[in-house]
């Protein structure tokens, strides 16, 4: 188990060259080596997804990978979970050198994965879920009691004993719902838990209640891998950190708490900097009134809603989710109906339905890139052109190498990667996905551009890319409604701030009239909703 | 990957846009121009991608395998090619009118729904255009007739499926008792004789050789592989059916768009009601039974995605035809319809089976030859 090896084993990329790797005191964390890569390839095609993988897993810790879009970690994930076999290098688990060749095997190894889609049965019992597969029975009946008891005494370890196991987990919110997931792996016995950035669905308080189970699991010694693209979380939670770029591992084995952030993202993105926000323009720019929104309201989301964008300005909606903010942005846009009030664009009274919205020069990038806003299977050319094909078109005859041409020019200056436009999407990191969607609303016409969440799941490097684009489109005078629950993205980016909170805006100021503290204070005063129901 | 290499910096100045004012950097657009260029050789009958050609190849090789079965079965009359060539065209008129029905059939599953009312639209456009009214106003106002209530009844499918939700099984089933009904009440259960020679002479007659019936389908096929490769309306029919929910966003009015694929299918099965009427010389309520089936079947082999999507025009009519030319087989072979049936339900699993392996063994062996040549 030397340290030296295993970091002489990770070799700087040629970006980074002049960071020296950070070794690790070899004391950090005691207990024994579970998992060991040591070069693990795995490719798909046209892409190397794993180049040369090290990684080093010890009991009882949490174990952090970090890496951007398109590093590899979900590649990784995969491979350890037996849903990918590795092309080479080698996989040792609890001293043996092993290949999964399937999920089942990775489970019944121990070795149990939390995805960041949940992959629950929504009509399944709590119990049900989490014995799914390997329920307990007696001559091919379920023994339910039986189930539900042990479900309980599992829900019990995770200090989630009000749980009820014969709900539905449909009628969870999903910080239960993660806790279903948890109770999965604990029924397998595992003993590496595989965490898929657990925290991008849960609440401010909600991560405060994961990160106290998470301590108590590894203080039983079980180790968990947990990935996020939030280093604070890093730093609560993390005992060592383990850095992929480009498939391969950048650096190995750091001290979660005592590595420089600025280290961690240079050995990411081979850049030195964090969120770095555009300037604001000093002049005020800003031109005529574009949206105009006027007590609009949907019973059970969002109630009596006035506020206006106008050219050229970035408007930021900070709220946590449940707040009923992307539901506003989706009534705006036409995709659901206003109960009462109006919506105006240049002083007109739109028509209902996303049509007459797009026509009058709305775009939106909705919150759930795969499900709401990408065919998948098609190529990434006829996804930029999805809302424009038609404006190509002749006579309704559509003009391929046209629509080639602009996909392509927007994939320049985006720089997405891979740049070939005639690939699927689907083969595309989340970071490059996104830059797709925002990006079919750049081909023209697009006066007003509504973003709900524009960074979730994209990481440190694609989302300095993509707050350029956002300031660089309102300089040239197209109006942003954003939407994030990212208080410093709203704060650093927009120019104007709406607070809301259970479905109603408590607080408008300039975004430099308020402070993080400010806007989580008011996001969160009285609206403790607790995680499930006893 | 080696193209990946990040730039060191996200400065403002590299944020050029595209999109709203002209091209702000003349050298980046001429090489974007170049490129683009490059790409826009594609030959305008080629598919975008590939896949499509390489799942058909599948079934041009089942085909081939029915022939060579054909071929040992019966070598006497394989053994006179003036026989292969009538057997080849007798094969193709069989496959018309399903084919006709198909062509509709595979753009409603495309865009993600199913249509189970095609055989009683038939009958009903059959029927309705040979009664004793009709039949006075010529053939003209036959095969009006025909269409105008083929593309009727589809719209009604198409309203009660788009803005009444209802469920597309559940709609068009209704539609295929319904539908069948009427015919029965107009005919009064009675077979219509067309007196018309026009129509009548459709089935009967041959230009330069070959069938009029094959030349309309040769014209739907055409005319759908257009409409769905090359028009706006075949884009909105994939989006739709892909993801209805990013259609719907990036502004595309999906309700309509869903209303106008069975009506679609509805002009399908008004031309193959008229095609049917003419090589029977007659029309009935009972006309075209389970075609939606031989339809579904069609296209279901011909690769098309049941969850929408998904799929060709020329996989479906290599699915109809390899139908024909087993029913044809097995007519030669004087073999029964029980058998065949079987033998056709046998051959739905497999093709199916051979498309997925298949296209498991082409994206692994395309893997391997990608990463040969960029790495």
């Amino acid at each position: 188990m030397a340290q030296s090896e295993e970091n002489a084993a990770t070799e700087p990329t040629a970006t980074d060259a002049d960071a020296p790797l950070i070794e690790a005191p070899a004391d950090t964390v005691a207990g024994e080596v579970v998992l060991r890569l040591t070069d693990v390839v795995k490719t798909f095609p046209g892409v190397r997804a794993l180049d040369g993988v090290q990684l080093e897993v010890r009991a009882g810790e949490v174990h952090c990978l970090l890496g951007q879009n398109g590093a590899g970690k979900s590649t990784l994930i995969k491979v350890l979970a037996g849903v990918h076999q590795p092309d080479s290098g080698e996989v040792e688990w609890r001293g043996e050198q092993v290949t999964f060749a399937n999920p089942q095997a990775a489970m019944r190894a121990g070795i149990a994965t939390i995805y960041q889609e949940l992959d629950l049965v929504e009509d399944l019992s709590v119990a049900e879920n989490a014995f799914l597969g390997h329920e307990h029975r007696r001559f091919g009946f379920v023994r339910r009691g039986r189930m539900a008891r042990h479900t309980r005494q599992i829900l019990g370890r995770l200090g989630h004993g009000e749980i009820p196991p014969g709900r539905m987990v449909r009628a969870l919110p999903a910080a239960g719902k993660q806790i279903v997931s948890m109770a999965r792996a604990l029924s397998h016995e595992a003993r590496l838990i595989i965490m898929d950035e657990p925290s991008a669905v849960l609440a401010h308080d909600e991560v405060g209640n994961l990160f106290r189970i998470i301590r108590e699991l590894t203080a039983q010694g079980i180790a968990v891998i947990y990935i996020s693209h939030r280093l604070e979380e890093i730093r609560e939670i993390g005992d060592r950190v383990t850095v992929l770029k480009d498939g391969r591992t950048t650096a190995a084995n750091l001290p979660a708490r005592d590595t420089p952030t600025r280290d961690l993202v240079s050995r990411m993105t081979g850049r030195t900097i964090e969120y770095v926000f555009p300037d604001r323009p000093t002049d005020d720019t800003v031109g005529a009134e574009l949206l105009q929104v006027e007590g609009l309201t949907r019973a059970g989301e969002f109630a009596d809603v006035s506020l206006n964008v106008r050219a050229g300005e970035i408007v930021g909606i900070a709220g946590l989710v449940g707040s009923g903010r992307s539901e506003l942005l989706e009534t705006i846009y036409g995709a659901r109906v206003a109960e009462a009030g109006s919506v105006r664009m240049d002083g007109r009274v739109l028509r209902p339905g996303v049509g007459s919205a797009v026509r009058a020069g709305m775009g939106m990038a909705p919150e759930e890139r795969k499900s709401q806003a990408l065919l998948l299977g098609e190529p990434i050319y006829r996804n930029v052109t999805l809302a424009t094909f038609g404006r190509y078109a002749r006579l309704g005859f559509t003009d391929a190498a046209k629509e080639r041409a602009e996909a392509d020019r927007i994939a320049e200056s985006l720089e997405l990667r891979p740049r070939d436009v005639g690939r699927p999407v689907r083969t595309l990191s989340g970071g490059n996905q996104q830059k797709v969607v925002v990006g079919r609303w750049l081909l023209g016409g697009t006066r007003l551009l509504l973003l709900d969440e524009p960074t979730r799941g994209v990481d440190v490097g694609a989302r300095a890319e993509l707050y350029q684009v956002i300031r660089a489109l309102a300089a040239q005078g197209v109006g942003v409604l954003l939407v994030s629950s990212e208080v410093p993205e709203v704060l650093g980016l927009a120019d104007r701030v709406l607070v809301m909170r259970e479905g109603r805006v408590v607080r408008e100021a300039p975004a430099g009239e308020l402070d993080e503290n400010t806007v989580l204070d008011l996001v969160m005063a009285g609206s403790l909703m607790e995680g499930a129901p006893a | 990957m080696s193209d990946a290499t990040p730039t060191p910096t996200a400065t403002p100045e590299r944020s050029q846009l595209p999109a709203q004012s002209p091209p702000v950097d003349p050298v980046e657009t001429a090489v974007a121009g170049d490129k683009a260029a490059s790409r826009g050789r594609l030959s305008w009958w080629r598919g975008d991608n590939g896949d499509g050609v390489k799942r058909n190849l599948g079934l041009v090789g089942v085909l081939a395998a029915l022939i060579v079965v054909g071929a040992i079965t019966k070598p006497d009359l394989y053994g006179d090619p003036n026989w292969v060539w009538n057997n080849i065209l007798a094969i193709l008129q069989l496959a018309s009118v399903v084919g006709v029905v198909t062509v509709g059939m595979t753009f409603v599953i495309i865009g993600g729904g199913i249509d189970l009312s095609v055989g009683a639209i038939v009958a009903l456009a059959g029927v309705w255009c040979t009664t004793v009214a009709t039949q006075s106003y010529g053939a003209g106002g036959m095969i009006f007739t025909a269409i105008v209530v083929g593309i009727c009844v589809g719209l009604v499918n198409g309203v009660l499926i788009s803005y009444g939700r209802l469920v597309p099984f559940i709609a068009t089933l209704a539609m295929l008792v319904a539908a069948r009904g009427l015919a029965a009440s107009i005919s009064n259960k009675q077979t219509q004789v067309s007196s018309s020679t026009f129509i009548n002479d459709i089935a009967a007659r041959k230009v330069l050789g070959i069938p009029i019936l094959v030349y309309i389908l040769g014209a739907v096929v055409v005319a759908g592989w257009i409409l769905l490769n090359r028009t706006t309306f075949g884009r909105r029919t994939i989006a739709v059916g892909g993801n209805p929910e990013a259609a719907r966003l990036a502004g595309i009015n999906v309700r309509r768009h869903t209303m106008l694929l069975y009506a679609l299918s509805g002009l399908c099965c008004g031309i193959a009601a008229i095609m049917l009427t003419s090589q029977a010389t007659s029309a009935q309520a009972a006309m075209a039974n389970l075609y939606e089936l031989d339809a579904i079947a069609a296209a279901i082999i011909g690769g098309t995605l049941l969850s929408g999507g998904r799929g060709t025009i020329v996989g479906s009519l290599l699915g109809v035809i390899i139908f024909a030319t087993i029913t044809n087989l097995f007519a030669i072979n004087g073999l029964s319809i029980e058998a065949q049936n079987m033998v056709k339900g046998g051959i739905i699993v497999a093709a199916v089976l051979v498309q997925q392996f298949q296209f498991k063994s082409f994206t692994r062996l395309l893997a391997r030859n990608r990463l040969t040549t960029t790495t």
